[in-house]
């Protein structure tokens, strides 16, 4: 016993902080890897017992005479998920990556003036910055109101409810997390290098392939990672942009909780959710050991 | 050529250009800067639009804005996310504190990594995940405490945001400060209260701010954890999205937006103070 209160002593600091979260997340989170294999329960919640019904329903649907037919209708929310997410990093790099060279190569004061307008949207509200681009997107919108009136077309056009829709509402939210690595890898860059491979004869456009990507490299990893993360168990943009037709992982986790009432279906994908984004996380961590970043917010 | 000639010849080299900068970067990222607020300038713009559409304009007016404030709906959700957000700020700015301070400056702690990953564990969770698992525990141990369970959950995501900004102050003071301190017969929370907490106001201010933040804009979560009744302002906003686009909305977005800008501000601003 007073070896219990010893220890509670000498760790006293972090207790507050390390129980709140180990009871309050990482414990719920195992919870959740166990209620995947549980039984749904019709009223909501899940049955004790241990099954794969969960792993039957990705794959399997039962027909009007109760047999079980392979159905494709979750795994291609499943790929409709990872394809948007992929196409959303692969534009917020290409958006990312010329922003965060051109910061970094501006003189301090302008550089952090840059940073600060970069991070501000980022902690501004997350369902207010999705609202916004109904405004712009919608058939009334400012784009079609500005085309039509220009003469280029008579009918709107449909920009909102569509996948593109989607990926515009992810990149918008999600691209200061590409930016700010890329950026702190090519803030350190020495100029040098690249002076010494213009004498060498290469053009503007030959340094950067051959002397900047490669040195932003740590950068555009951890970016990329940073995006897919938060993109692949997206809510609000798959919901608001997408209107509820183009489903996502995340909107399918929240329908089994909220209306579907399949808690151990919906643990399951929340699980599968966790499980892609470990993967990321390890990728990442091993980008770090190997070139001694680390990400930072 | 002579001295005054070579000079300006160095002058115009200096000007001509950074060697790295590259044709078109310049433009590019200003025209990304116009795709970062253009959307948010079209809803704050729109907010004060006299007639009741969200996207055409024709006239101004803050009529919007008095009919969002007598709103008893929002009032209450005002409320709620102001209680929440307070409080959640409040638990997670003193855990955070006390975990940067015995991480930093306490040496009997062993394992520091594993303590340092579970503290910054709900950055790296996706959102809905969290939001699932909190409400699968809290039904499973049969908690109901209204707003509490909100301010529970809060609290845990609002725990990293808070400890960041404190612990970058306690790295960057000088520990020669406390050593001096300790040398001059202070003890340990003399020391504590005199010299380390002092310096550290700062960086506890901005992190607090953070954790506000997050907190009053925080929308996934609750929604999965909230009960009937407990709404907060950006669940009432989503109500309202999905039942149709009204200045009305604008209006609320533009508050909620003018009080995340302030103190994003505030808090870079704290924490860059010597």
């Amino acid at each position: 016993m007073k070896k219990l209160f010893n220890i509670i002593d000498q760790y006293k600091g972090v207790l507050p902080s390390a129980l709140m979260v180990g009871i309050f997340m990482l414990i719920p989170i195992l919870i959740i890897v166990v209620y995947s294999f549980m039984i749904p329960n019709p009223n909501g919640g899940g049955r004790t017992g241990f099954s794969f019904d969960f792993f039957q329903k990705l794959f399997f649907c039962r027909d009007l005479f109760d047999n079980l037919v392979f159905s494709t209708g979750y795994l291609k929310i499943f790929f409709r998920s990872m394809w948007i997410s992929i196409i959303a990093v692969i534009v917020s790099l290409l958006v990312g990556f010329p922003v965060a060279y051109y910061i970094a190569t501006q003189n301090a004061d302008r550089r952090n003036f840059l940073v600060l307008l970069i991070t501000i949207p980022f902690w501004t509200n997350l369902l207010i910055r999705t609202y916004s681009w109904i405004l712009v997107l919608r058939d009334t919108g400012l784009v079609n109101s500005m085309l039509i009136s220009s003469g280029i077309i008579n009918e709107p056009i449909t920009l909102l409810y569509t996948e593109g829709a989607i990926i515009l509402g992810l990149v918008y939210t999600y691209v200061p997390f590409m930016i700010l690595p890329i950026y702190a890898s090519l803030e350190r860059l020495d100029i040098r290098l690249i002076e010494a491979s213009r004498d060498l004869y290469t053009t503007h456009w030959g340094a950067l392939r051959y002397v900047v990507i490669p040195l932003a490299m740590p950068g555009i990893i951890a970016g990329s990672i940073l995006v897919f993360i938060p993109s692949i168990g997206a809510f609000i943009a798959p919901e608001l942009l997408g209107g509820g037709k183009n489903l996502m992982l995340g909107s399918l986790v929240q329908l089994q909780f909220s209306s579907g009432r399949n808690w151990p279906f919906g643990s399951a994908l929340a699980v599968i959710i966790m499980a892609i984004v470990l993967i990321a996380l390890l990728i990442q961590a091993r980008n770090s050991r190997k070139n001694g970043t680390e990400i930072v917010h | 050529m002579s001295n005054s000639k070579i000079l300006q010849a160095d002058i115009k080299i200096s000007k001509s250009k950074d060697i790295r900068s590259l044709p078109g970067f310049s433009w590019f990222t200003l025209s990304f800067f116009i795709y970062l607020y253009l959307p948010l300038m079209i809803l704050v713009f729109f907010s004060f639009n006299s007639s009741s559409s969200a996207t055409v304009w024709e006239g101004f007016s803050i009529d919007w804005y008095f009919k969002a404030f007598a709103n008893d709906d929002i009032q209450r959700a005002t409320k709620n996310s102001l209680i929440i957000a307070v409080v959640s700020t409040f638990f997670a700015t003193i855990f955070a504190t006390m975990a940067a301070l015995a991480l930093s400056r306490n040496r009997k702690i062993k394992h520091k990594p594993m303590f340092m990953g579970l503290i910054i564990l709900p950055l790296m969770v996706p959102e809905i995940v969290t939001a699932v698992a909190t409400l699968t525990f809290f039904s499973t141990i049969g908690l109901s405490l209204g707003i509490g369970n909100i301010i529970i959950a809060h609290t845990v995501f609002c725990i990293p945001f808070a400890y960041m900004p404190i612990r970058a102050r306690l790295q960057s003071m000088d520990k020669n400060l406390e050593v001096a301190a300790q040398d001059l017969y202070a003890n340990k929370w003399e020391t504590l209260r005199l010299i380390t907490l002092p310096i550290l106001v700062p960086g506890i201010f901005s992190g607090a701010m953070l954790a506000f933040i997050i907190s009053i804009d925080d929308f996934i979560i609750t929604l999965m954890v909230a009960e009937a009744g407990s709404n907060t302002l950006p669940i009432y906003i989503y109500g309202l999205v999905r039942k149709g686009i009204t200045p009305e909305i604008n209006a609320i977005s533009t508050i909620l937006l003018i009080i995340s800008i302030m103190f994003v501000t505030l808090s870079y601003w704290i924490g860059k103070k010597r």
